[in-house]
């Protein structure tokens, strides 16, 4: 095969890998910020706390770092839960949750973060899962396990989540939620009830994601840094509440970010990502996959 | 040694004190606040007011867009890193020296704030604030990959061996300067509340639908607050790399300016020009005071815990308990 062709492809391929990882971190705010309208901007701040929890668990267990980040997940659901009930009564109910909320989850953020570097110390955590070290080769193109399994991971994770919200009847709510509360609230259901429910989701989506952060790369207390602007971006390319919308983001995302490295060397990659989306923003602000409002 | 110099800041205006007597009072603050520092001659006091006045320009200018017109800008860090990498490639390019360096500062955060308000403003709230940190980030990778301002590496900037206009260091010089560069930003937003701009932006900031309707034009007047608060964050971040006579990328972008410029605000009160003053010199302070005692890690730690504990308690900032309480 051709050299530059072998090299596209293999942008590709790992692109998509890639993009399944930023799948599994975007979900999680789909759902809060999409569904919820709530900006938590600390999202990829509670994603780094379940990786380095994960890390941690690891070093004294030696159990899979996937699992473990699924054991995680009640724990932070009730995270969630519990910082959606002190955002509500704060903020929501007062109605000033656009710029005051906005700097509470700032400010939760820096105190994860710092919180991790006092505890945690400022290194690298890394967990080594039994398959990492092994690669498939299809043809030409590489198929690192590291990669793969983590994003289907992520990937069935998600399918799991939009098969609930489209399912069940509490699914359906919070899909409502996001529409009419109002309306949720004459069908005798508490909309706070259902928001606290799917806010804890969204945070114990970002365990399960942190979980697959943590077998791809080591993990600092900072690397949610870079995350912030990629997760708000793949959501609202995706087009805020659907699912299905920020996985095809996630994985246009991750391609573009891949191939840009491939070609014109890492250190690029950022701006052409986040310069589409400034486009998106400016051309198509309801997202490449929403309907217009 | 700041917190000394603090009485000599200007006291509650009266209230029907105009625009030329606001920007005498600033002047006379300014002047008062340099022959303080002066007195004190130590290099330390000269390091840690530059070190809170700059935050007293970055919150400043971050208010009147955030604060005035209610629209978050999460990308302060990238106007104020604008900044700093003008004042470096301006330096090498022409070989000035600070003063000229802060205008073209301002004009360069002045067009990049235009810029950001054509392309997001027409979108609303959170939008806007993810935008900015967008740029935030576009704007990094152009520097890390610029090699002219050093790249990923960092540049130094040497200070100039001579000290001008009889100063007795060149810290000292600097300090003035950012004395009245903070100075100027109170008495620019002052002037902007109390004017018509000011008025409109809080009709939009309380229902831009409404501010439409009657005929506030919303979009020109959102785009002279970002422009002019962009101008001003860039201004804020010009002296920054003589004052550390080195910068690089990842510290200048840093969150810690993005989180430092919206807290100021919230915690002082955003919607007058005393709240991200009283902020700025308050929470800039107290990390200034926690990274020389305790750890620079305890001092983010206290920005979050303070932001938390203020934005629950006290939504409308230590302004706002005062005016509660009358």
């Amino acid at each position: 095969m051709d050299p530059d062709l072998a090299l596209l492809l293999n942008g590709v391929v790992s692109g998509l890998l890639l993009g399944g990882l930023y799948a599994a971190a975007a979900a999680g705010l789909s759902v809060s910020f999409g569904m919820l309208d709530v900006v938590n901007i600390a999202h990829p701040a509670f994603m780094v706390l379940g990786a380095l929890l994960v890390a941690v668990l690891w070093g004294a267990t030696g159990l899979d770092p996937l699992l473990l980040s699924l054991l995680l997940t009640p724990a932070f659901w009730a995270l969630g839960a519990l910082i959606y009930v002190a955002y509500h009564h704060f903020f929501e109910r007062r109605g000033d949750e656009a710029i005051q909320g906005l700097a509470f989850f700032f400010g939760i953020m820096f105190i994860i973060e710092v919180g991790l570097v006092m505890t945690l110390g400022p290194e690298q955590h890394f967990a080594d899962a039994a398959y990492a070290n092994t690669t498939w080769r299809i043809g030409e193109i590489d198929l690192p396990l590291r990669m793969l399994v983590p994003a289907a991971v992520a990937l069935a994770a998600i399918g799991a989540l939009a098969l609930f919200l489209r399912r069940s009847f509490t699914g359906r709510a919070i899909a409502a939620v996001a529409q009419d509360r109002e309306a949720l609230r004459l069908l005798a259901i508490d909309p706070v009830r259902i928001k606290r429910l799917a806010f804890g989701i969204s945070v114990a989506m970002a365990a399960l994601a942190g979980g697959a952060l943590v077998v791809v790369q080591p993990v600092d207390a900072w690397s949610g840094h870079i995350f912030i602007g990629r997760v708000f971006a793949i959501v609202i390319m995706g087009g805020l509440a659907s699912l299905g919308g920020c996985v095809l983001a996630a994985l246009a995302f991750g391609v573009v970010e891949n191939v840009t490295a491939t070609f014109y060397g890492p250190s690029w990659s950022p701006a052409v990502a986040f310069g589409c989306l400034l486009l998106v923003l400016a051309i198509r602000p309801q997202g490449l996959f929403g309907r217009a409002a | 040694m700041s917190g000394t110099a603090l009485p000599a800041l200007p006291l509650p205006a009266p209230r029907r004190l105009g625009h030329a007597g606001f920007w005498l009072a600033s002047a006379v603050a300014a002047l008062a606040l340099i022959l303080a520092l002066r007195g004190f001659g130590s290099e330390y006091a000269y390091f840690a007011a530059t070190f809170v006045l700059q935050y007293v320009v970055l919150a400043t200018a971050w208010n009147i867009l955030g604060g005035y017109a209610g629209y978050v800008n999460f990308g302060a860090a990238a106007f104020f890193a604008a900044g700093a990498y003008t004042t470096v490639a301006i330096g090498k390019a022409l070989g000035l020296g600070l003063l000229p360096c802060i205008g073209f500062a301002a004009l360069v955060g002045g067009a990049l704030g235009l810029g950001t308000g054509i392309l997001t403003l027409r979108l609303r709230g959170a939008y806007f604030a993810i935008a900015t940190l967008c740029l935030s980030v576009v704007l990094q990778t152009i520097v890390v990959n610029w090699s002219y301002v050093g790249g990923s590496r960092g540049a130094y900037v040497l200070r100039p061996r001579e000290v001008p206009f009889g100063f007795d260091s060149y810290s000292g010089f600097l300090c003035a300067v950012v004395v009245v560069l903070a100075a100027a930003a109170v008495a620019i937003a002052r002037t902007i509340e109390k004017s018509r701009l000011g008025l409109g932006l809080a009709a939009l900031r309380d229902d831009e639908a409404a501010a439409e309707a009657a005929g506030v034009p919303t979009l020109r007047l959102k785009l002279i607050a970002t422009t002019i608060s962009g101008a001003m964050m860039a201004v804020a971040g010009a002296p920054l790399p003589y004052l550390g006579s080195y910068v690089e990328p990842n510290s200048a972008f840093g969150l810690a300016y993005a989180v430092n410029a919206i807290a100021m605000p919230l915690i002082g009160g955003t919607a007058s020009w005393a709240g991200p003053l009283i902020g700025a010199v308050l929470l800039a302070s107290l990390q200034q005071a926690a990274t020389v005692t305790i750890s620079s890690a305890a001092n983010l730690m206290i920005v979050g815990v303070v932001l938390v504990v203020f934005v629950c308690a006290a939504p409308h900032g230590i302004i706002g308990l005062f005016r509660g309480r009358r």
